[in-house]
C-alpha cells in the first residue's frame, strides 16, 4: 500500500528560508535511506505559496487566489510517496525522519486510495469515467 | 503503550530491520540459520519488553545487542549440556567473535556488503528454487511463514519445512557468507535476479478473489529488487530486472477486467497504467543503459516493456525497435518462445507475411511441439493474410491444445467459418 507523508510548512519555509547544511545532508542521508530500503517511490520538496495559487469553486464559478496564504500550519513543504506493508510500517519511517523544521514541526501520513477501495460501489462505468478523467489531466500536463 | 498497538510497531520495527540484524549476525557468527534463530530470540524478548518500556529510540541497535546477548548466554548454555569437544570448538570461537563484536554500534553504518552477502546466500544455487525463494523471503524480505504459505498457496508446514532444510543444507555444504566475485559472481547474480522475478511472476499471476498476500509479492519483489539496485548500482541486469518489474507492475490495475477476466496488452485501457511506476521503471533502464555495454536478457525485456509504456495508444507502439529488441534478446536466450513473439512483433512492424516467414521457420522446432501459441500465432498471420481455410486449420490445432478452457472457446470462435 502506498502512503503520501507530508511535512507541513512554517513560517520560516513560508519565507522561503532555505534549512542549513547540516539538515539538507541529514535529509539527504535519510532519502537515501528510504531509497536503499525499497519504500520511497517519489518525493519532492514544495516552494512557499507565495509561488503557488488557489482556485475557489463555488457552484459553477471559479476564482483565482494568487498565494501566500497565511495559516502556514496547513500548507504544505513537502512531500514523499513511501510504499510500505502498514500505516504502522509508515510511522516507523517517519518518525526515523530529523525533524524537516528548525524548532516543532509536522508530518502527516495519509494512506492512497487504490481504486479496490472504493468496493462495489465503484462500478465499472465509474471506473471508466474516473479513468477519463485522469487521461484528461495526463493529456493537459503534455 | 497499548499491547496491540506495541505489537504493530513491532512489526513495523521487524519489517524495517530484520534484514540488516540478520545480515549483521549472519557475519559474525557464519552461519545464516544460527543468525536467523538469534534474531527471533530478539523478537520474542522485543515483544516481552517493548509493550510495557516502549518501543527503544534505536530499535535496530537494540535488537541487535539483544541478539549478541542471547547469542552468547545459549552458547554458553549449550556448552554445558553437550561437551562434545569439536563442536565446543567451533562454538567457543563464535562465543567470542560475538562478544569481540560491536553489532549494536554497527547497525548504522553501512551494512550493505553484510546485507548483500545474505542475499546471495539466501539465493544459492546449491538450494532448489522454492528453498531460495522461501529464504528469501524470510530473511531479506521479512516475511512471515505464514505470510509466505498464504502468498504461495501452500500448507504452512511446507514453508516451515523448507526454510529449516535450506538452512541446513547451506551450513551442510559450508557455503561461506559473502558476496561472489570474479567468474562466479555472473552466474550468482542470475540467481538472486531469477528468485526475485520468481516472486514477483507468482504474485502477477494471482487472480480475482486471491487472498491480497498474493498481488502483495508484487511489492515485495520490487522492494527486494530496488534494495539489490541501491547494493550493486554497477550491475546494469539488476537496474533490468527493476525497470522490467516496475514496468510490468504499472499495469497491474489494467490488466483484468471487472470481472475478473484478463486483458490483453494492446486491449488495456492505458489511462489505468500507473505513471509513478512507469516513470520509475523507465528511469531504471536508463541507469542499465548508461551502465554501458550489451543489454542483458533482463534489460532486453525491460526495454520491450518500456516501448509499450511510452506509447499512447496502441498505434503509437513502434513494433521496429520491439522486433529489433527480440531480436537481440532471441540471440542471448536462443529460446524458441522468444523468437515466436519476435514473429509478431515482426508482423506488426513489417505485415503479416514477414510474420509469417519467421514462424515457419521455426515449424520443425522440438521445444514448441503442443504449444498452442504457435498454432494460434500462425493463424492469426494467415487469417491477415486472408487465407483463411488455412488459418481455421490453425485455430483447431490450437484449440486442441490449450488447457485454458476460456482460451479454448476463443479460438474455436475464430476457427468458425
Amino acid at each position: 500500500m502506498r502512503f503520501m507523508v507530508m511535512v507541513k510548512a512554517n513560517a520560516d519555509s513560508e519565507a522561503g528560508v532555505m534549512p542549513h547544511e547540516d539538515l539538507l545532508r541529514q535529509m539527504g542521508e535519510y532519502n537515501e535511506e528510504l531509497v536503499k530500503a525499497g519504500v520511497m517511490l517519489a518525493g519532492e520538496g514544495l516552494q512557499p505559496s507565495s509561488k503557488g495559487a488557489r482556485v475557489k469553486f463555488s457552484g459553477k464559478d471559479r476564482s483565482v487566489i494568487d498565494g501566500p496564504f497565511t495559516e502556514a500550519k496547513e500548507l504544505i513543504a513537502g512531500y514523499w510517496i513511501m510504499q510500505v506493508k502498514s500505516l504502522d510500517e509508515a510511522i516507523e519511517w517517519v518518525k526515523r525522519c530529523p525533524n524537516p523544521m528548525e524548532g516543532d514541526s509536522e508530518i502527516e501520513i495519509r494512506q492512497v486510495f487504490e481504486a479496490e477501495d472504493f468496493g462495489d460501489e465503484y462500478t465499472p462505468e465509474l471506473r471508466e469515467q474516473g479513468d477519463r478523467i485522469r487521461e484528461q489531466a495526463e493529456a493537459n500536463q503534455q | 503503550m497499548a499491547a496491540p498497538d506495541a505489537h504493530r510497531a513491532i512489526d513495523a520495527v521487524w519489517r524495517i530491520e530484520s534484514a540488516r540484524v540478520i545480515a549483521g549476525l549472519a557475519r559474525i557468527v557464519r552461519d545464516v540459520g544460527l543468525a536467523e534463530d538469534l534474531a527471533q530470540d530478539a523478537l520474542v524478548a522485543a515483544l516481552e519488553q517493548w509493550p510495557e518500556s516502549g518501543v527503544p529510540d534505536n530499535p535496530g541497535a537494540w535488537l541487535m545487542a539483544t541478539a549478541k546477548h542471547r547469542g552468547i548466554d545459549r552458547l554458553r548454555h549449550k556448552k554445558m549440556a553437550e561437551r562434545k569437544q569439536e563442536q565446543l570448538g567451533r562454538e567457543m570461537e563464535i562465543e567470542q567473535r560475538l562478544t569481540e563484536s560491536d553489532l549494536a554500534a554497527e547497525i548504522d553504518d553501512d551494512i550493505g556488503d553484510d546485507l548483500l552477502s545474505l542475499i546471495f546466500t539466501a539465493c544459492h544455487p546449491v538450494l532448489s528454487p522454492d528453498a531460495r525463494v522461501a529464504l528469501t523471503l524470510r530473511l531479506v524480505g521479512a516475511l512471515t511463514t505464514p505470510e509466505i504459505a498464504r502468498a504461495f498457496l501452500i500448507p504452512e508446514s511446507t514453508v516451515a519445512q523448507r526454510v529449516v532444510r535450506a538452512k541446513r543444507t547451506l551450513a551442510e555444504a559450508q557455503v561461506p557468507i559473502e558476496v561472489p566475485s570474479g567468474s562466479e559472481r555472473d552466474a550468482r547474480l542470475s540467481s538472486v535476479l531469477e528468485v526475485i522475478y520468481m516472486i514477483f511472476n507468482e504474485g502477477y499471476s494471482a487472480t480475482a478473489g486471491d487472498d491480497w498476500m498474493r498481488p502483495a509479492l508484487c511489492e515485495d519483489a520490487l522492494r527486494l529488487g530496488r534494495i539489490l539496485a541501491g547494493l550493486a548500482p554497477n550491475e546494469p541486469e539488476v537496474h533490468g530486472l527493476v525497470a522490467l518489474m516496475e514496468i510490468q507492475a504499472s499495469r497491474l490495475r489494467a490488466r483484468t477486467g471487472p470481472s475478473g477476466d484478463p486483458i490483453l496488452l494492446l486491449d488495456q485501457d492505458r489511462a489505468r497504467w500507473d505513471r509513478v511506476l512507469i516513470a520509475r521503471g523507465l528511469a531504471a533502464l536508463r541507469r542499465a543503459e548508461q551502465l554501458g555495454g550489451a543489454l542483458g536478457p533482463c534489460a532486453l525485456q525491460a526495454a520491450i516493456a518500456a516501448c509499450h509504456a511510452r506509447a499512447r495508444t496502441p498505434e503509437e507502439t513502434d513494433w521496429e525497435r520491439i522486433a529489433a529488441l527480440y531480436d537481440a534478446l532471441t540471440q542471448l536466450t536462443a529460446s524458441p518462445v522468444v523468437e515466436l513473439n519476435r514473429a509478431v512483433a515482426v508482423s506488426m512492424a513489417f505485415g503479416p507475411a514477414a510474420g509469417l516467414d519467421v514462424v515457419d521457420a521455426l515449424g520443425s522446432e522440438p521445444a514448441l511441439e503442443g504449444y498452442h501459441l504457435l498454432p494460434s500465432v500462425r493463424g492469426d498471420l494467415l487469417a491477415r493474410l486472408g487465407r483463411h481455410d488455412e488459418a481455421r486449420a490453425e485455430f483447431e490445432r490450437a484449440a486442441a491444445l490449450t488447457r485454458n478452457e476460456r482460451e479454448r472457446t476463443l479460438l474455436l470462435a475464430r476457427a468458425a467459418p
